[in-house]
C-alpha cells in the first residue's frame, strides 16, 4: 500500500523562487499599489497631499480629450502590431525554412544590433530621411513626386512603432516557426498541400503561440511608447504616454498621471490575457 | 661629490632616484590636491543651458566650484520638483519671474540683500523693482536676463510685413505649417494678445477666456505639431513648421546665427517678455558661493556671456552689459537691437508699452488653462 504523496514546504525550492517573489513585491506589485493609492491624492501647491478622493477619476475620465487620447493610442498601437506582424512574416517564415543555420544565426544576431543603440537617437535619425527635405523626398522628386509630409503626422508614428518593434516581432516570429518540426510541413506538401494553403493551415497554427506573444509584444511597447509619437507624430493628438507627460509637467498633477496610467495598465491586462488565452487555448483542451 | 650625492642623489640623480621620487610625488599629488582646495558643489535647478561651461565655466575656474545642473521646462515643473525634493536640495534657482512669488510663498526661496546687487546699473527702471521679486523692501530674486516672444517665422513662408500680426499663423499657405511651443503659457498668452487684450492679457473675465479659446481654436486646423525645446529647434531648422507660436528669439536666434532663414518679431498686437531670475534655496549651506555668482552674472562679462548663452540668446539688462556686448560681439548687439536708438531696441518695445511681463492667469486657474491645452492639442 502507498502513502498518499504529501505535500510539505520545499525550503530548497523556495529559496530559488524567493528573489524573483521579492523582486515582484518591491518593484512591481508595491509600487503598482502606490499607484493605484495615489490616483486617490489630491494635489495642493504642487505637493501631492494624501487623500482618498475620486475627483482625479472623475477629472480624467470625463474630460473628452482623454478618451480621443485612449482610442487613438488603442488604435495605433493595433496598427502597428498588424504591420509589423504582415511585415516580418516574410522575413521570419524565409530565416526559419529558406536559410542555413549559419544564415539564421547572423541574421538573428543582425536583428539584436539595433538594440545597441538608443532608440531614441534611432528615432531622430528618422527626421533626416521623413525630411520634406529628406532622403526620402529626395529620392521621389528625381520621379516627380512630393515632397510629401510623413513627420508629424501618424504615419512618422507608425514608423517610429515598426522602429521599436520590428526586429523584435520579426526574432520572436523566427522562433517560433523555427520550432515547427519540418516533416509535418513536407507531409502537408507529400499529402498534396499547396505552398500558401501549407502556411496557413500548417505553419501559422503550429507557430501559433509564438506569434501570437510577438503580436502582444508589439502591441504592448507601441501602446506604451512616449518617444515616436512625440517626435515623429508631433503629438497631435497626443497618445495616452503624452497625456501622462502633458498631466505630470503642469500642476505636478502626478494623481491624474496615476489615473491615466491605472487605465493603460487594465487595457494592457486586458489585452495580455485575452492574448494569452487564445495562444494556449487548443493546448489546454488536448 | 660624494657628499652631494649623499643628499639623496638629487643633484645627479640615478634613473632609480628617479623612479623613487617621482613615484613618490606622484603617489601624494591626490592628497596634495585635496588638501589645496576643496572644490564647492553647487546645485542649480535651471532652464537647460545655465549650468553648462559657456556660462558657468569662467566662474568655476576662478573659484573652485563646480555646478551640478538639474534643468527643467516651464514654472510649473520647475516648482513641481522643488516641491518633491527636501530642503535645501538647490542651492540656486533660476526661475520664471512670474513664478518667483510662488517660490517665496511656498517658503523655497531665501531673502537677498538688496545691497549685494548693482541695481543702479539696470537698463530700465522696472528691472529694479521686477513685479514679484520684492515683497515690501525684502527682495528675493535678481533678474539676470530676458527675451521677446512674438512671431517667429521662416523668411521663405512668411514675409517680414505679415509677421507684423499673429495674423499670419493663419495663413492658408501654412497650413499643416504651424507649431507650437508645447507650453500653455506663452502661446495662450499670445492667443489673448491677438484679441486685443493688451496689457490685461492674463485677466480674462468669461467673457474674454471664452473668446481666447475660440480663437485659438480656429488656429487648430493649421498647426503641424507641438514641440520640447529640442523638437521646436529642429522642426524649425528642417523646415517642417514654418511659423512657430509661443517662441521668440530665444530659439529662432540660434537657428539664424547657423543661417537658417528663420526670425522673430514682436508684431503690432504686442509681444510677452519672458524674464528669468536667480534666487537662492531656502536652506543652501552656498548661499555666499551663489551670491558670488549671481553678482558675477550682472557683471558686464556675465552679461556678456548670458546674450550669447549657446543654449538659448537672450538680452543684457544691465548698461554695462550692454555696453560690454556691443563692444566684443556688436553684431549680435545688432541683430537684437540691443543698441540705443534701435527701432527693435527691447527697451524701447517696453517703453512703447508692446511688451507684456509673462504672467499667469489672474481669473483662471493654471488647471483650467493646462486643461484647455489637452483639449486643444486633441481637437
Amino acid at each position: 500500500m502507498t502513502q498518499p504523496a504529501r505535500k510539505r514546504f520545499d525550503a530548497y525550492a523556495m529559496t530559488w523562487r524567493l528573489p524573483i517573489i521579492i523582486w515582484q513585491l518591491l518593484f512591481f506589485v508595491g509600487p503598482l499599489l502606490f499607484m493605484v493609492a495615489m490616483s486617490f491624492f489630491v494635489v495642493k501647491n504642487y505637493r501631492m497631499v494624501e487623500a482618498f478622493e475620486f475627483t482625479n477619476w472623475v477629472k480624467m475620465l470625463g474630460r473628452g480629450y482623454f478618451w480621443d487620447s485612449y482610442f487613438l493610442t488603442l488604435w495605433l498601437a493595433t496598427l502597428a502590431t498588424v504591420c509589423a506582424m504582415v511585415i516580418a512574416f516574410p522575413a521570419a517564415y524565409a530565416l526559419a525554412f529558406k536559410v542555413p543555420d549559419s544564415v539564421r544565426r547572423w541574421a538573428i544576431f543582425l536583428l539584436i544590433i539595433p538594440f545597441f543603440t538608443s532608440y531614441l537617437v534611432r528615432i531622430f535619425s528618422w527626421y533626416v530621411i521623413l525630411a520634406e527635405t529628406g532622403v526620402v523626398n529626395s529620392i521621389l522628386s528625381y520621379v516627380g513626386l512630393g515632397p510629401y509630409t510623413m513627420l508629424n503626422t501618424k504615419f512618422g508614428t507608425i514608423i517610429g512603432y515598426l522602429t521599436l518593434t520590428l526586429p523584435l516581432v520579426v526574432i520572436l516570429q523566427t522562433f517560433a516557426m523555427a520550432n515547427i518540426d519540418t516533416r509535418l510541413v513536407e507531409a502537408a506538401h507529400n499529402l498534396g498541400c499547396k505552398p500558401f494553403a501549407t502556411v496557413y493551415r500548417v505553419v501559422i497554427p503550429l507557430a501559433k503561440t509564438g506569434l501570437i506573444i510577438a503580436a502582444l509584444f508589439c502591441f504592448i511597447l507601441s501602446f506604451g511608447d512616449f518617444v515616436s509619437p512625440y517626435y515623429l507624430g508631433g503629438s497631435k493628438p497626443p497618445t495616452l504616454p503624452i497625456l501622462i507627460i502633458d498631466t505630470t509637467k503642469s500642476g505636478q498633477q502626478w494623481p491624474r498621471a496615476a489615473v491615466v496610467a491605472i487605465m493603460m495598465m487594465i487595457t494592457l491586462f486586458a489585452v495580455a490575457f485575452a492574448a494569452i488565452s487564445a495562444a494556449y487555448a487548443k493546448r489546454g483542451k488536448s | 661629490m660624494s657628499k652631494i650625492k649623499n643628499l639623496g642623489g638629487l643633484v645627479t640623480p640615478s634613473r632609480r632616484d628617479v623612479l623613487k621620487y617621482g613615484g613618490a610625488a606622484a603617489l601624494s599629488m591626490p592628497f596634495v590636491s585635496r588638501a589645496w582646495a576643496q572644490t564647492v558643489e553647487v546645485n542649480m535647478l535651471a532652464w537647460y543651458g545655465h549650468g553648462e561651461p559657456d556660462i558657468v565655466g569662467e566662474f568655476e575656474a576662478a573659484n573652485n566650484v563646480k555646478f551640478k545642473p538639474k534643468y527643467y521646462a516651464g514654472g510649473d515643473n520647475m516648482l513641481g520638483l522643488i516641491a518633491q525634493s527636501p530642503p535645501g536640495t538647490y542651492d540656486i534657482i533660476l526661475s520664471d519671474a512670474e513664478f518667483v512669488q510662488q517660490l517665496n510663498a511656498a517658503g523655497y526661496i531665501e531673502e537677498l540683500n538688496a545691497a549685494d546687487y548693482n541695481f543702479d546699473d539696470m537698463l530700465y527702471d522696472d528691472f529694479k523693482k521686477f513685479p514679484g521679486h520684492w515683497d515690501g523692501d525684502k527682495l528675493h530674486s535678481v533678474m539676470v536676463r530676458c527675451g521677446h516672444l512674438g512671431v517667429s517665422y521662416n523668411k521663405n513662408a512668411i514675409t517680414a510685413e505679415e509677421a507684423t500680426s499673429y495674423k499670419c499663423f493663419w495663413k492658408p499657405e501654412v497650413k499643416g505649417k504651424v507649431g507650437h511651443f508645447d507650453w500653455h503659457l506663452p502661446s495662450l498668452g499670445m492667443m489673448s494678445l491677438y484679441n486685443g487684450n493688451g496689457a490685461g492679457l492674463w485677466d480674462l473675465d468669461d467673457a474674454k477666456w471664452d473668446a481666447v479659446k475660440k480663437a485659438t481654436m480656429s488656429l487648430r486646423s493649421q498647426v503641424g505639431g507641438f514641440f520640447d525645446y529640442g523638437g521646436t529647434f529642429n522642426s524649425l531648422k528642417n523646415g517642417e513648421m514654418q511659423a512657430m507660436c509661443g517662441i521668440g528669439d530665444w530659439i529662432t536666434g540660434v537657428l539664424e546665427k547657423d543661417g537658417a532663414p528663420v526670425a522673430s518679431v514682436v508684431p503690432k498686437e504686442g509681444g510677452i517678455q519672458w524674464t528669468e531670475s536667480y534666487c537662492i534655496g531656502k536652506g543652501s549651506q552656498k548661499a555666499d558661493m551663489v551670491k558670488k555668482f549671481i553678482q558675477y552674472m550682472l557683471t558686464p562679462e556675465g552679461q556678456v556671456k548670458s546674450a550669447e548663452m549657446k543654449a538659448y540668446p537672450g538680452f543684457a539688462i544691465t548698461k554695462g552689459g550692454r555696453a560690454k556686448l556691443i563692444e566684443v560681439d556688436k553684431k549680435e548687439a545688432e541683430r537684437t537691437g540691443q543698441i540705443d536708438g534701435m527701432t527693435n531696441d527691447p527697451i524701447t518695445l517696453i517703453k512703447e508699452g508692446r511688451i507684456h511681463y509673462r504672467g499667469i492667469p489672474k481669473q483662471q486657474s493654471l488647471e483650467d488653462w493646462n486643461d484647455f491645452w489637452s483639449e486643444y492639442k486633441n481637437a
